[in-house]
């Protein structure tokens, strides 16, 4: 994606920050948002407002749609054949699902951090260069070194790694390699970034350096987070979807708010059962 | 001393000995079923070596004789025992050049099967073309060299001019030996590109790749090991195979690189011989040992070239 946009965005995002309430500005948007598999309604009737640069934390009991929720914002449940959605995602003002819409472009302005790390089997380096490349990077080599410096010390990875960039990704640890999939991402500076539980395969010491890199990356990027972790979510985001199952197993939104207040105060007795621990 | 204990099965002797006797139990049809086991990895092995064995010395006894010189065997361009002229490099060359000829065709369409069948083709398309292949994979070598002979020579002829394609040639057999290798390489491509977690092409899609970027780029190389055994094993069938040569390609050992001349590989050269009147213990015959040892040598260094291969990849990326 173009780098100069993409900062003009920024900047002006900044100043409209500056003069007016920060939660005016919509990152994403789901409006009456539906994900079937197949015939079965996963997720029923979703509307969320995703503010920009802030963390949203998704959390809910297992199943109940947070993941094709999180999918349905990149447009990655395109890639499950049975997967249907119906409803809107508003993208700066735009249908994601409309007709004429490249899932592809999409996914070049949202990226996403799953849950298994997942780096490419090839070098460090190479992690973070070919997403660069097929997003159309003309720079030269030097150019591209730079880049790479620069996004490795963004995820916190460049210490680690500066002596080895050609050893394989997957010579890392978990966590490192996580940090790895958390760079090759912004090296191609989306606008969003989806992450579906980036820490539950990782250790605590991890956990926390991710939690960390999320905090600094909020600065510039609006980051969208599923989570079974009650204390992540209250560590690190600054909004918090809460999502229920309802009796035919449809994940449907139950509440939606600032998470400390959601956390303190919630308005929903079935939000308050599940942060507290007696129900999911 | 096996059945007194069971009969008392929970142990609830009361005489402390007898239940504190812990000494090792005999276990008969675990014994007969280990050592049958063991029998059968036995005999794999015996008779690996014994046809090596076999191979070998009746290659020794062809080496041995004061009429072949081992230089002349590996640098001459003739083979005609008649007149005592053993050189393999026309038979090589042939073997060489068919197998080229096979594997030029069967490598990109093969890599290109896959791909479209591992990540684009819908499960109904998957559903013709795979059971396609398999027929193809099935169809007796002999039919094949007759399609080469009868179809394949008569449309090149045709193309390019009888002047040009000899009635036996090596290019037909080359073609439809790759034609038989392709099922070959397609279906172990498609394994190995089938095995590559989805959640590595997620992460590729996740970057704003597209189909193609995802399967060339991604899941590819990360199938490479699996790719290479499938090209090897390719590369030593077409080497091996003898049937559709000694059919198409010619009868007559021809030291030329001219694949629309007629010319007979090592295995075509082994089908025509041993199948006419020669006798036995005769020099004539003890030259096929020698022959077949080298194939032997052959598809044994090129299948430990790809376990290295393997392995180094193994190490490269897991
Ligand atoms: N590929 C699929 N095909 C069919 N059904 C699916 C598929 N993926 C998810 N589902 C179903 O959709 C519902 C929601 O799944 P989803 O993965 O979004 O839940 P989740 O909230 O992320 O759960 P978890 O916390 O366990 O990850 C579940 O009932 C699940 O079984
Ligand atoms: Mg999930």
């Amino acid at each position: 994606m173009n780098l100069g946009i993409h900062l003009d965005t920024t900047v002006n995002q900044t100043i409209i920050e500056e003069i007016k309430e920060p939660d005016i500005i919509h990152a994403i948007e789901a409006k009456d948002l539906n994900v079937f598999y197949g015939d079965f309604l996963a997720v029923r009737e979703v509307d969320l407002v995703i503010q920009a640069q802030k963390i949203t934390a998704l959390i809910g009991p297992s199943g109940c749609g947070k993941s094709t929720v999180l999918r349905s914002f990149n447009r990655m449940n395109d890639l499950i054949p049975t997967a249907r959605t119906t409803g809107e995602v508003l993208f700066h003002g735009k249908n994601i699902y409309k007709e004429g819409v490249d899932p592809v472009e999409v996914r070049k302005r949202i990226g996403m951090v799953f849950q298994k790390p997942n780096p490419f089997p090839k070098s460090i380096y190479e992690n973070i260069a070919w997403g660069v490349h097929i997003n159309g990077f003309k720079g030269s080599k030097s150019d591209m070194d730079n880049l790479i410096e620069q996004t490795l010390r963004s995820a916190a990875l460049w210490d680690e790694v500066k002596d080895k960039l050609h050893d394989s990704g997957l010579s890392l640890s978990g966590g490192q390699q996580q940090r790895l999939c958390i760079a090759r991402t912004i090296a191609i500076r989306p606008d969003i970034i989806l992450m579906d539980e980036p820490c539950s395969a990782l250790d605590p010491i991890s956990t926390l350096k991710i939690e960390e890199l999320m905090r600094d990356l909020s600065e510039e990027y609006t980051i969208i987070i599923v989570t079974h972790n009650m204390q992540q979510a209250a560590r690190v985001s600054e909004f918090t979807a809460f999502f229920s199952l309802t009796e035919n197993r449809a994940g449907v939104l139950m509440e939606y708010g600032l998470t400390i207040q959601l956390f303190t105060n919630p308005k929903n007795k079935i939000t308050e059962d599940y942060i507290t621990g007696r129900f999911g | 001393m096996y059945e007194a204990k069971n009969a008392q099965f929970p142990a609830t002797s009361t005489d402390e000995a007898d239940y504190m006797d812990l000494r090792s139990q005999p276990r008969i049809h675990e014994s007969i079923i280990k050592g049958f086991l063991i029998f059968s990895g036995v005999i794999s092995i015996l008779t690996t070596v014994g046809i090596v064995v076999f191979l070998g010395q009746e290659a020794l006894r062809f080496f041995t004789d004061p009429q072949v010189s081992l230089v002349e065997f590996f640098t001459g361009t003739v083979w005609q025992p008649q007149i005592y002229k053993f050189g393999i490099l026309p038979l090589l060359s042939a073997t060489v050049m068919s197998s080229l000829i096979a594997m030029g065709l069967a490598i990109p369409i093969g890599l290109s099967v896959a791909i479209y069948l591992s990540e684009y083709a819908s499960q109904r398309i998957r559903s013709i073309i795979k059971p396609s292949l398999e027929i193809l994979a099935g169809i007796p070598t002999v039919v094949l060299g007759f399609f080469a002979l009868t179809f394949m020579t008569p449309l090149l002829r045709s193309i390019l001019g009888n002047d040009v394609v000899q009635i036996y040639n090596v290019f037909s057999a080359g073609v439809v030996m790759g034609i038989l290798i392709l099922p070959l390489i397609s279906s172990m491509t498609e394994d190995a590109l089938h095995a590559v977690p989805n959640t590595l092409r997620e992460g590729a899609y996740g970057l704003g790749a597209t189909k193609l970027e995802v399967s060339t780029q991604v899941v590819l190389p990360a199938a490479i090991s699996g790719i290479a055994a499938a090209i090897i094993l390719g590369i030593s069938r077409a080497i091996g195979e003898a049937m559709i040569v000694a059919i198409a390609a010619g009868a007559g050992p021809n030291f030329t690189i001219n694949p629309f001349e007629a010319a007979e590989t090592m295995t075509g050269h082994i089908v025509r011989i041993s199948g006419g009147d020669i006798s036995y213990d005769s020099l004539d015959y003890n030259s096929l040992f020698a022959i077949a040892l080298m194939l032997f040598l052959f598809t044994l260094t090129l299948n430990i070239l790809s376990q290295r291969i393997i392995r180094r990849f193994r190490e490269v990326y897991e």
